[in-house]
């Protein structure tokens, strides 16, 4: 029997795998090969979609962009042989796109079944958890504490230090709550993990659980991500029916509903409650007044999913990735208007113009690279001047930028900054919780604004009623939706001056 | 033959009104069931949850997902976000309107197709995206939408 492996991903399903898939099962009962397909997550080489793996006595290899109409003849060049063809890619472990990078969060995400408990044991699985169970909690928060671990949502706050808040609060019921809302634009990575390898969130939540006493858990979905449900619906019920999950810990997938301020933290549990999705002021932390006004840690699904490495390989282990303030690995999610596109992890300190040009390939449309966008439409737009930066939080932080939950937007020299600009204050128009002045009015404002300008009316002044209104937003807005919008503004306005002219 | 009888909506309100924060499982319950919330469910999940009309009305609105009116045979959404904007989604926005002679946010004459906005389907990578329903469909030029709109029924 010869094993194939054909992805689940949503982005594989986008581009066909369902009838690939499809068309391999007929193709080989036709005739008579004995070939087991495995739906497997996504190695995340986007551009290779739907990409075919086969499993051979030399390891797996694979074949892409692979179309149900290609399958037939795949099978003539001997492709369950590992035959060449001009779809045919090689040893998938040597292709160089894979082999320089550092997948640790996603070390298993393509590589195995992700609704196989065996598999996900035989590559590690549940070793962490196992460890946990024999740890005093102080000593779990402890260990998390020590690898640096920070969080993966975009505020890159310490892991360990918000479970600590959590531990030491007193309560009868705390909660642990997933943030799977991941709304920023060019983002995918906790979309992948869920999809390739959920069985790593339950195990990093189940964790959680054990080290601030918390016995229920809730996963907020984004209601756009419908295969990750599925896919996280029956990973639950097996981690359930294996004794991963029960009453010492049960797990819940609630899906949210189209709003991306929901993505922050107290307005996803405002709608967890069944509520608007409105901001809530801090203090009270979460970590303190958090779910039903229980105790509750929030983290984000990549954050969760790293903390079984820390516990089974130790802080160490994981800690010794990275540089500076920033430990371990961040994966990136090339996106936009890039050749080869995809899902590249590496430890901080790479540079933006290497992902871009050594794994992105340059413009897919074959023009020059002008704005890149790094994390999520709160990010600022970076020109090819900064392109040589440390993709490190401190560093950017300086530039007056963000990593963010580490999205990468290119814009090839088409794009019209002010149109840019002009999105950002529309989007938070459009998505703004209403709480703040600043944020409800001051982004109908800045649209008006850039029309202005656009229109030829008085540049220079209302260049300055801009600066001034995205200074208003940042000194008076509650949370990074208001707070942050001034960011892709200002560095449109700094670093592409030209484009904020009439047209 | 053996037809599945359509739960009405007390039904699906009683499936889910016993959960915590049991709100927005119900108006995902029902969006699926009915397509839409219409202002009959809205009055007897306020009933249900022991909320104001204008509480429930409150939490309907503030989410994109949920509709108030009857959606068209499909829907089908355009990723207006900027990873697509980067590949051309303004115009292929453009090109579905005149496409399917309507305007996003609203319902073809046919009744076949309710075009609506999303931000981001997670599929980044792809850019242009679409979503028909469930399904995400990634790379779709204005070529690629017509093919796709002719499949529909
Ligand atoms: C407007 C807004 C949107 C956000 N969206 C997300 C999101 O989609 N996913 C996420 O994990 N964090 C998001 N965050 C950050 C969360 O508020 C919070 O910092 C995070 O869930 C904490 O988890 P972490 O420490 O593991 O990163 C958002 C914040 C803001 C202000
Ligand atoms: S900044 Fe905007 S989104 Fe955030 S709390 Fe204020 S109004 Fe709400």
């Amino acid at each position: 029997m010869t094993r194939v492996f054909i992805p689940l991903d949503t982005t594989a399903l986008s581009l066909g795998a369902e009838q690939v898939a499809r068309a391999l099962q007929a193709a080989s009962a036709a005739r008579n090969l004995d070939v087991e397909i495995v739906r497997n997550g996504s190695r995340g080489m986007f551009w290779l979609e739907p990409f075919v793996e086969v499993e051979t006595s030399s390891g797996r290899v694979g074949y892409g962009p692979v179309r149900a109409a290609d399958v037939d003849a795949l099978l003539s060049a001997g492709m369950l042989e590992g035959a060449d063809h001009e779809l045919a890619h090689g040893p998938v472990e040597e292709m160089p796109w894979l082999a320089q990078q550092a997948r640790v969060s996603f070390a298993r995400v393509g590589v195995i079944d992700p609704l196989s408990i065996d598999d996900y044991r035989a590559h590690g699985g549940f070793a962490g958890l196992q460890k946990a169970t024999t740890l005093g909690a102080q000593t779990l928060v402890d260990e998390v504490k020590a690898s640096g671990l920070r969080g993966r949502g975009g505020a890159a706050f310490p892991t360990g230090i918000k479970w600590q808040t959590v531990l030491d609060a007193q309560a009868g019921q705390k909660y642990i709550v997933c943030n799977a809302d991941e709304g920023d634009s060019g983002t995918y990575a906790d979309r992948m993990l869920m999809e390739g390898d959920p069985f790593a969130l339950i195990e990093g939540m189940a964790i959680a659980g054990l080290a601030v006493g918390a016995s229920q858990g809730y996963i907020y979905l984004r209601e756009e991500y419908r295969q990750a449900e599925w896919v996280l619906g029956e990973a639950i019920r097996l981690a359930r029916e294996a004794g991963y999950l029960g009453d010492h810990f049960e797990l819940e997938v609630r899906l949210g509903a189209g709003s991306y301020v929901c993505g922050e933290e107290t307005a996803l549990l405002e709608s967890l409650e069944g509520k608007r999705g409105m901001v809530r002021a801090k203090p009270p932390l979460p970590a303190i007044e958090g779910l039903f006004g229980q105790p509750t840690v929030v983290n984000n699904v990549l954050t969760f999913a790293s903390v079984p490495f820390v516990l089974a390989e130790g802080s160490a282990a994981y800690e010794a990735f990275g540089v500076a303030r920033s430990r371990g690995t961040l994966p990136f999610q090339l996106a936009g208007n890039l050749k080869t596109a995809g899902l590249v992890e590496l430890p901080f300190g790479a540079r933006l113009r290497s992902l871009l040009e050594d794994f992105g390939g340059g413009s897919r449309t074959g023009r020059p690279l002008r704005s890149v966008q790094v994390g999520g439409p709160l990010g600022a737009y970076l020109p090819a001047s900064q392109w040589d930066t440390p993709l490190d939080y401190e560093a950017f932080a300086e530039l007056g930028a963000v990593l963010g939950h580490g999205g990468v937007v290119a814009f090839d020299d088409t794009v019209d900054m002010l149109a840019q600009a002009r999105f950002a204050f529309e989007f938070c128009a459009e998505e703004s919780c209403g709480k703040c002045t600043p944020c409800r009015i001051g982004s109908v404002r800045g649209v008006e604004v850039i029309d202005r300008i656009r229109q030829g009316q008085r540049r220079e002044e209302n260049l300055i009623v801009l600066k001034d209104l995205c200074d208003t937003m940042v000194d008076g807005s509650l949370c990074a939706m208001g707070g942050m919008t001034p960011f892709p503004v200002r560095s449109a306005i700094e670093h592409f001056p030209e484009d904020f002219t009439e047209r | 033959m053996n037809v599945e009888q359509e739960p009405t909506v007390a039904e699906v309100i009683e499936r889910s009104a016993g959960m915590p924060g049991a709100l927005l499982p119900i108006l995902h319950d029902l969006q699926e069931v009915f397509g839409f919330v219409s202002d009959e469910a809205v009055v007897q999940i306020a009933h249900a949850l022991n909320l104001s009309r204008a509480e429930v009305h409150g939490v309907v609105s503030f989410y994109h997902t949920f509709r108030r009116k009857a959606p068209g045979r499909y829907v089908v959404q355009i990723c207006r976000a900027e990873s697509c904007q980067s590949m051309g989604a303004r115009a292929l926005e453009a090109h579905a309107q005149q496409a399917l002679e309507t305007k996003t946010g609203e319902t073809s004459a046919d009744g076949r197709v309710t075009l609506e906005p999303v931000y981001c389907l997670g599929n980044c990578a792809c850019s242009p995206s679409i979503r028909i329903d469930r399904d995400v469909f990634g790379f779709v030029d204005e070529a690629r939408f017509d093919e796709l709109m002719e499949s529909l029924s």
